[in-house]
C-alpha cells in the first residue's frame, strides 16, 4: 500500500515538468505557433535556474531565473517567426539546438554539480493522512501549482475575454485581425508566457527533480511535453493527465528495476519514447478528430496587409 | 523606422548571400565571445575557421567529418523539400551503425576470411537498409496512423541510442575490452580502404561525392524528383495533378533513411573500426544545419559541409589549443541556423524607410509553408 503511495508521489513530481511545459506549448499553440524550441528553452531555463539556485539558495530565485532564461529564448524565437516570417519548424530546431549547445557551454563548470535535496512541503494534518498524505501532500509546492494552472488555463482560454481573444487569434489570425485585435503582439505574448513556462518546467529539472546539472538533462522532455498537445487534442486538462500518464511510464522503469525484473536498463529507459510514440500514433489515427480540435492557424505564419 | 516591404520576386541574389552573410555575422558574434572569455578574438577565430585547413592532414581530417554530414544533408534536403520534416536524421546514423558494424563484427567473430572488395559494400549496405527500416517505421506512422513525423522520427533518436547502449553494454561488449562498452576492432577486412596515405580520410568521401551527383539529378532532372518538389511547395498544385502524397512521404523518408544508414555504417568501419556508444557526436542533428546552410541543394550541401566539419574540428582544437570547452561548437552551429533563418527573410522581403514611396507590385510568394504536420494526408 505504501509503495503505491511513493510510486503515485513518484508520478506526480515526474509528470509536472511536463505538465507545466505542455500547458506553456498548449498556449503557443492555442495563438497558432508551433514552438518546436522547447527542447532548447528547457535545457537553457535548467541550467540557469541550477546556476541561480546554487549561489542565491533560493527556490524561488531558481525559477524566476529559468523563466527569464525561457522567455528570453522564446522571445529570439518569436520575433523570428513573428515579426521575420521565418519557417516556424525550422526557427523551433534552430532553438533547439542552440539551447543544446549553449545550456553544455555555460553549464560546463556546474557539470556533475549536486544540489541539497528540495525538502518536501508539509502540511500539517493533510500529509499525515494514511495513503493520500505520502502521495499528494509530501511534495515539492510546484506539483501542486502545476495543477492550480491547469484550472487557470481551462478558465482563461474558456472562460475569460482575453483567451477568446487568443484563440481567436489561433483559429483565424485574418478575422481576428479584421475586427482590429493586433495579431502579431497577441501571438508574441503568447510566445513569451509559453516560454516562461517552459523555463519554469526546465528549472524545476534541474532544481527540484535532478537535482543536478549534467549536459542534455532534459532527456527530451521538451519533445514529449510537445506530443502531449496533440495527445490532449489542446484541452488542458487533458495535459495534465497526458503529462502523469508520462511520468508515470518513467517512474515505471524504475520500478520494475527496482521489483528485479530481468531486463537490462537500456531496453527499459526506451518505455517513455516508445510509449509517446505509440499514444500518439493511436491519437492522430483519426485524421478528422485532429482537425476539429487542433487550432486551425497552427503553424501557418500570418502577415498583415498581404 | 525600418520596414519589411515584400518584393515582387524572390530574390536569387540574396539566396546566395543570405548564408554568408549569416556565416560573416556567427563571425563576429563568435569573436565577441572570445573576448567575453577573455581569449584573443584573432587567436580564437584562427583556431575555428583557419588551422582545420592548415596543412593536408587537417584538410584530411575536415573532409572526413564532413562525409557523415554531407550524407546525412543530401537525404534531408529531398525531405525538406518535399515538405516531410524528418528530424531524426542521427537515429538512422544509429541504426546504420549498428547494422554496417553488426555485420562487420558478425564477419569478425566468424572469422569468415574475405577481401575488402566484397566486405565493405556489404557492411555499408547492411547501414543503408538498417537506417532505411529506422526511417520506414516514420513513415509507416504517419501514412497509416497520421502521427506528426517530425515528434516520432525525434523520440526514435533515443530509442535508438539505447538500443545502441544495450548491444554495447551487454551482448555485443567485447569479452576482452576490461568491460568498458565497446564491441571487438572490426577485423581489417571489413575496413573501409584509406582514400589517402597516413590519414583517416577512407573511400567514402568519394561515394558522397558520386551521391551529390546521384542527388542532383535526381532532384533537377527526373520526373520523380520533380513531384516530390512539387508536393513540397504547393500540396494542391500535386493533389490536382495527381502526384501521390504517400509516394513521396514514402520516398523522402527512405532515402533520407538511407543516406543517414549508409553514413552510420562508414563511421564505423572507416575511423571507428569498432561500435562504442558515442559512434555519433551529433552528425544527424548538426546536418540539419548543413542542409539549411546549403541551400536544400546538393552542391550547395559539400560546402556546408565542410563548413560545419570545420567547426566541429575547430571546437576540438579550441578545447586542446586554448582551454575553451567543445560545447561551444553547438553554440556557434545554433547561433548559424538562427541567423541564416533571419537573413533569409532578406529573400523575400527588403528592407525600406517607412515613408519612403512603395512599389505597387503583389507580393512574391513564399513556399507554403506546412500547415502542420499534424494534420491528415
Amino acid at each position: 500500500m505504501n509503495e503505491i503511495a511513493l510510486l503515485l508521489a513518484a508520478t506526480l513530481a515526474s509528470g509536472t515538468p511536463l505538465a507545466i511545459a505542455g500547458l506553456g506549448l498548449l498556449l503557443n499553440e492555442k495563438a497558432g505557433v508551433l514552438n518546436l524550441g522547447a527542447e532548447g528553452m528547457m535545457l537553457v531555463a535548467a541550467i540557469a535556474g541550477f546556476a541561480a539556485a546554487y549561489y542565491s539558495g533560493s527556490d524561488i530565485v531558481a525559477f524566476a531565473a529559468g523563466a527569464a532564461a525561457g522567455a528570453l529564448m522564446a522571445a529570439i524565437f518569436g520575433w523570428l517567426v513573428i515579426w521575420l516570417n521565418t519557417n516556424q519548424y525550422a526557427t523551433g530546431l534552430a532553438l533547439t539546438l542552440f539551447g543544446g549547445g549553449f545550456s553544455a557551454f555555460v553549464g560546463v563548470d556546474f557539470a556533475g554539480k549536486k544540489l541539497s535535496d528540495r525538502s518536501p512541503l508539509n502540511i500539517p494534518g493533510l500529509s499525515d493522512i494514511p495513503f493520500i498524505g505520502p502521495a499528494l501532500f509530501r511534495q515539492h509546492p510546484m506539483v501542486h501549482v502545476a495543477i492550480a494552472l491547469m484550472f487557470a488555463f481551462g478558465w482563461f482560454l474558456y472562460k475569460s475575454r482575453a483567451g477568446l481573444v487568443l484563440r481567436a487569434v489561433g483559429e483565424s489570425p485574418e478575422s481576428a485581425h479584421a475586427l482590429g485585435y493586433p495579431v502579431r503582439r497577441i501571438r508574441f505574448f503568447a510566445v513569451i508566457a509559453g516560454g516562461a513556462l517552459c523555463g519554469v518546467a526546465g528549472a524545476y529539472l534541474s532544481v527540484v527533480y535532478a537535482p543536478l546539472w549534467v549536459e542534455g538533462l532534459t532527456a527530451g522532455r521538451g519533445w514529449i511535453a510537445l506530443a502531449l498537445t496533440t495527445f490532449a487534442t489542446w484541452r488542458p486538462a487533458r495535459v495534465l493527465l497526458g503529462a502523469y500518464l508520462f511520468g508515470g511510464v518513467t517512474m515505471l522503469q524504475f520500478a520494475l528495476q527496482g521489483a528485479g525484473v530481468e531486463v537490462s536498463s537500456q531496453l527499459l529507459a526506451m518505455l517513455p519514447y516508445l510509449a509517446t510514440i505509440v499514444v500518439l500514433a493511436l491519437i492522430s489515427r483519426n485524421p478528422v478528430w485532429i482537425r476539429i480540435n487542433m487550432p486551425a492557424s497552427l503553424g501557418k505564419p500570418f502577415h498583415p496587409g498581404s | 523606422m525600418l520596414k519589411l516591404e515584400a518584393r515582387p520576386q524572390p530574390s536569387k541574389a540574396m539566396s546566395f548571400a543570405s548564408p554568408l552573410i549569416a556565416l560573416v555575422l556567427t563571425v563576429i558574434l563568435a569573436a565577441l565571445l572570445f573576448a567575453a572569455l577573455g581569449k584573443d578574438p584573432l587567436k580564437g577565430l584562427g583556431v575555428f575557421f583557419v588551422e582545420p585547413l592548415n596543412g593536408m592532414r587537417s584538410i584530411s581530417e575536415v573532409l572526413l567529418k564532413s562525409t557523415p554530414l554531407i550524407l546525412c544533408a543530401l537525404g534531408l534536403a529531398v525531405c525538406y523539400r518535399s515538405n516531410v520534416w524528418n528530424i531524426g536524421a542521427e537515429g538512422q546514423f544509429l541504426l546504420g551503425a549498428i547494422a554496417g558494424g553488426g555485420v562487420a563484427l558478425w564477419l569478425t567473430t566468424e572469422g569468415i576470411s574475405g577481401s575488402r572488395g566484397i566486405y565493405s559494400p556489404l557492411v555499408l549496405i547492411a547501414g543503408a537498409l538498417g537506417g532505411m527500416v529506422w526511417a520506414a517505421i516514420t513513415a509507416l506512422l504517419r501514412d497509416k496512423f497520421n502521427a506528426s513525423e517530425i515528434l516520432v522520427s525525434l523520440m526514435l533518436v533515443y530509442v535508438a541510442q539505447q538500443l545502441l547502449n544495450y548491444l554495447v553494454f551487454v551482448p555485443w561488449k567485447d569479452p576482452m575490452g576490461f568491460n568498458f562498452p565497446q564491441t571487438k576492432t572490426f577485423d581489417a577486412s571489413t575496413w573501409l580502404p584509406a582514400l589517402l596515405p597516413k590519414s583517416r580520410l577512407h573511400w567514402g568521401f568519394v561515394v558522397a561525392l558520386v551521391f551529390v551527383g546521384i542527388f542532383w539529378s535526381f532532384l533537377f532532372r527526373s520526373w520523380r524528383g520533380y513531384q516530390l518538389q512539387v508536393g513540397g511547395l504547393a500540396p494542391a498544385a500535386a493533389r490536382y495533378a495527381g502526384f501521390s502524397a504517400r509516394t513521396s512521404l514514402w520516398t523522402a523518408l527512405l532515402t533520407s533513411g538511407g543516406m543517414a544508414g549508409l553514413a552510420g555504417a562508414m563511421e564505423a568501419a572507416g575511423p571507428l573500426k569498432q561500435l562504442t556508444p558515442h559512434v555519433s557526436t551529433g552528425y544527424g542533428f548538426t546536418a540539419i544545419i548543413v542542409c539549411f546552410v546549403g541551400r536544400l541543394h546538393p552542391v550547395g550541401i559539400v560546402f556546408s559541409g565542410m563548413l560545419l566539419s570545420m567547426m566541429l574540428i575547430g571546437g576540438e582544437l579550441g578545447q586542446s589549443r586554448l582551454g575553451l570547452p567543445n560545447a561551444l561548437t553547438g553554440v556557434f552551429q545554433g547561433l548559424l541556423l538562427f541567423l541564416l533563418l533571419a537573413c533569409d527573410t532578406l529573400i523575400f522581403y527588403r528592407i525600406r524607410w517607412k515613408g519612403a514611396p512603395h512599389a505597387v507590385v503583389p507580393p512574391a510568394v513564399k513556399p507554403a509553408t506546412p500547415t502542420t504536420a499534424k494534420e491528415g494526408a
